[in-house]
């Protein structure tokens, strides 16, 4: 058991933190939160600074600590989030990266890097979102290409996507894990509409996007013909394993916050409340011990993470809302004014127990894949 | 940052598993009754509640106590030259998770401080007790009550193997006990998991294992999910010996423990409120090592002061 790093690592970490230092406060102001367009450009253009710098790839091609190192040490920084790129950069692009060819690689991976392009994830349907296998977007070969018609939903900014992760039905009559096909889609296909939908938050953070005859290159499939749920499998894993390593951190910055705050507007005095953020504390440390726990366990198997990352969204998607939560308590009746801190993010907690996965469906893939328990009905 | 056991650690882990599974195999009370007058603890067989119910004397099995001395789980962390084996604070969590895992009985904790400074406590010839919070445990069978036991009343114990004084005055809480009793609120909590899978895959209603069902799988999922971060978080602390990380890792196992042998008790139906299955055990001695100094209010007052530093 050690916490250490090696002098490399430690390097890696110094040499990041003078960059970010140098490089932060040039930045422009960051978009408002509704301003899709202007986020994308935000974000990609602070990718293209990564790039630049030769930090770009440590999504994937990075061992899993100096990726731990590179999340750490950017929100600590408060440097951007990956926004706008967070499919192609912590799923698309490693499920690439995993399963694709190597035509596949040089087309789609540079760009995503340089921060060129961004992906969005066609996986949920009106009436398939737990139940993923049950989608029933259709995908019939013409030639050379898939036509494709159904509709998508929940699709996280899919208004400002150049390209779509998508899963299509290419076997009706197969067993629905059989028929499913992983198809790399371009968004500006004729064919594609895309419907913002807001948020309980007040944003338009997800769009439903209708697929009326698209056709997308059969080139395009990511793994074999009938073989994605395989590679969907891929995908999960990546977007479970990595995605909330950073977002731990901020949290722990967001109790000191809330700590000071209590402080100042006397709420700090109530013994209940001050418990409630110290028991918020062992979470979070506990949170980030078990990140650390979990990517040296990646580190010694290879990179690809586990299904013990089931077990951390379970616990830090709760979590996550019982700080916001907490942050209401401070606030008493300012929680209520959605222009205090903290309010808005009370409302977008709200989601982590239900995208990627629902915390019901990773209680089943606990107990099923980890603790062995029979499959139920 | 290779934050994993080591092969050594992963040998010492097995070496006392092994060692206390043989004094207190699954079913795992390590523990018997064999008069109303004097029950003694170190026989696997199994307890017979009417018998431990009683008001009778609990003896401490002293073979025991020397065997545990013997394997060096008492001397683990004193100096090689001091007869120790020179070994650290997560080797010491490691070897508490087991006792903790198989509910071995007795000051553990208390001993495993005194070697080095009571002799005898090493070797485990001779047994230690201390006021820990307000609690003693185990004060009638020690040789050596530490820091002393002034008016200590007796208690009839809701841990039918652990008897209980209370001191009037709170004993100070010492941090390496706080971490020592996570690591065996760790192993507790690992075993009601263990325990409340096993049963969930064997037990058959409605014709099918009970765990196929999501309610039961829910519980056994939520058991897991306390234990991993509550392992992480001990391990961390035994690391770092940072007092916030030792609140915290004492926070989320007697968490795991309590909450774990509840929920285990609850998959395991009427047969869990029995006297013969071992469940109640696990949470009784949860309970009983949560009261012990360095518990809740403390520790989450000492991690909510830390927030503002
Ligand atoms: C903010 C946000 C962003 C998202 N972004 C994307 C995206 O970019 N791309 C994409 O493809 N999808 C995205 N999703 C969709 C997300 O993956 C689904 O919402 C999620 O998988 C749940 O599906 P559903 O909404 O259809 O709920 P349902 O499956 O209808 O579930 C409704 C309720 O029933 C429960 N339930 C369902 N089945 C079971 C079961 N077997 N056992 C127990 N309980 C069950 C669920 O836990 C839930 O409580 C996003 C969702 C949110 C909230």
């Amino acid at each position: 058991m050690d916490l250490s790093y090696t002098a490399e690592e430690e390097q890696f970490r110094a040499e990041l933190r003078r960059w970010l230092a140098t490089v932060l406060p040039t930045l422009p102001t960051k978009p408002s939160p509704d301003d899709w367009p202007g986020r994308r450009a935000y974000d990609l253009g602070w990718q293209r600074r990564l790039y630049d710098a030769g930090y770009a790839d440590v999504h994937w091609d990075a061992s899993p600590t100096l990726r731990l190192i590179f999340l750490e040490e950017t929100e600590k920084a408060g440097a951007p989030y990956v926004g706008a790129g967070f499919v192609g950069l912590l799923h698309a692009g490693p499920t690439i990266a995993a399963e694709g060819t190597d035509e596949q690689r040089a087309r789609w991976l540079p760009p995503i890097l340089r921060g060129d392009e961004v992906w969005c994830q066609g996986f949920s349907e009106p009436e398939a979102g737990s139940d993923l296998a049950a989608l029933r977007t259709r995908a019939w070969r013409d030639g050379d290409d898939y036509v494709v018609s159904g509709s998508k939903i929940w699709t996280s900014h899919a208004e400002v996507a150049d390209w779509c992760e998508l899963l299509v039905r290419t076997d009706p009559a197969a067993p629905k894990h059989r028929g499913i096909s992983w198809l790399a889609m371009p968004m500006d296909a004729p064919g594609i509409t895309v419907r913002p939908l807001r948020t309980l938050a007040g944003s338009a953070e997800f769009a439903e996007v209708f697929l009326d005859e698209v056709r997308v290159p059969v080139g395009n499939r990511v793994g074999a013909e009938n073989d994605g749920w395989r590679v969907t499998m891929v995908t999960l894993s990546f977007e479970r394993g990595t995605a909330f390593v950073g977002e731990v951190v901020a949290c722990r910055r967001v109790l000191r916050e809330l700590a000071v705050e209590a402080r100042k507007n006397g709420r700090w005095d109530d013994p209940a409340l001050r418990r409630r953020l110290g028991a918020l504390n062992a979470e979070f440390r506990a949170l980030w011990r078990l990140t650390q726990w979990n990517v040296s366990e990646a580190e010694a198997r290879g990179g690809v993470p586990g299904v013990g990352a089931s077990v951390f969204k379970l616990r830090y998607s709760q979590v996550r809302q019982d700080l916001y939560d907490a942050a209401a308590e401070v606030l008493g009746e300012g929680a209520l004014d959605l222009r205090a801190p903290w309010v808005v993010d009370r409302l977008s907690s709200l989601s982590y127990t239900i995208a990627a996965g629902t915390s019901q469906i990773q209680q089943n893939i606990v107990a099923e894949r980890i603790l062995g328990l029979p499959k139920g009905r | 940052m290779r934050f994993q056991l080591t092969v050594e650690q992963r040998a010492l882990r097995d070496t006392v598993r092994a060692a206390v599974g043989r004094r207190a195999p699954a079913g795992s009370s390590g523990l018997v009754a064999p008069t109303r007058r004097s029950r003694t603890c170190h026989s696997p067989a199994p307890l017979s509640g009417m018998q431990v119910a009683g008001d009778s004397q609990l003896r401490l099995d002293r073979g025991m106590w020397r065997a545990l001395g013997e394997l060096g789980f008492f001397s683990l962390r004193l100096p090689e030259a001091d007869g120790g084996a020179g070994l650290g604070l997560p080797e010491a969590v490691l070897a508490f998770e087991e006792a903790g895992r198989a509910l071995v009985p007795g000051p553990l904790v208390a001993t495993h401080l005194a070697a080095g400074v009571v002799p005898g406590a090493d070797t485990g010839e001779v047994v230690v007790a201390a006021a820990d919070g307000r609690l003693v445990e185990w004060m009638d069978e020690a040789d050596v009550v530490l820091p002393g036991a002034e008016g200590a009343v007796a208690m009839r114990s809701v841990d039918p193997l652990t008897p209980l004084h209370r001191v009037p005055a709170p004993a100070p809480t010492d941090s390496v006990a706080v971490l020592l009793t996570a690591a065996e609120q760790l192993g507790t909590a690992t075993r009601a998991c263990e325990l409340a899978v096993q049963h969930a895959r064997t037990r058959e209603q409605f014709g099918q294992p009970i765990g196929a069902f999501q309610a039961v799988k829910h519980l056994c999922a939520q058991l897991l999910v306390r234990v991993e971060p509550a392992r992480a978080a001990v391990y961390a602390a035994a690391v770092t010996e940072d007092p916030a990380d030792i609140a915290a890792a004492r926070l989320l196992a007697d968490e795991a423990a309590v909450r774990g042998a509840r929920d285990c008790l609850q998959v395991h139906g009427g047969m869990g409120f029995t006297w013969e299955s071992e469940v109640h055990l696990l949470l009784k001695r949860a309970w009983v090592r949560a009261q012990r100094g360095g518990g809740r209010t403390e520790s989450e007052e000492l991690l909510a002061a830390e927030l503002t530093v």
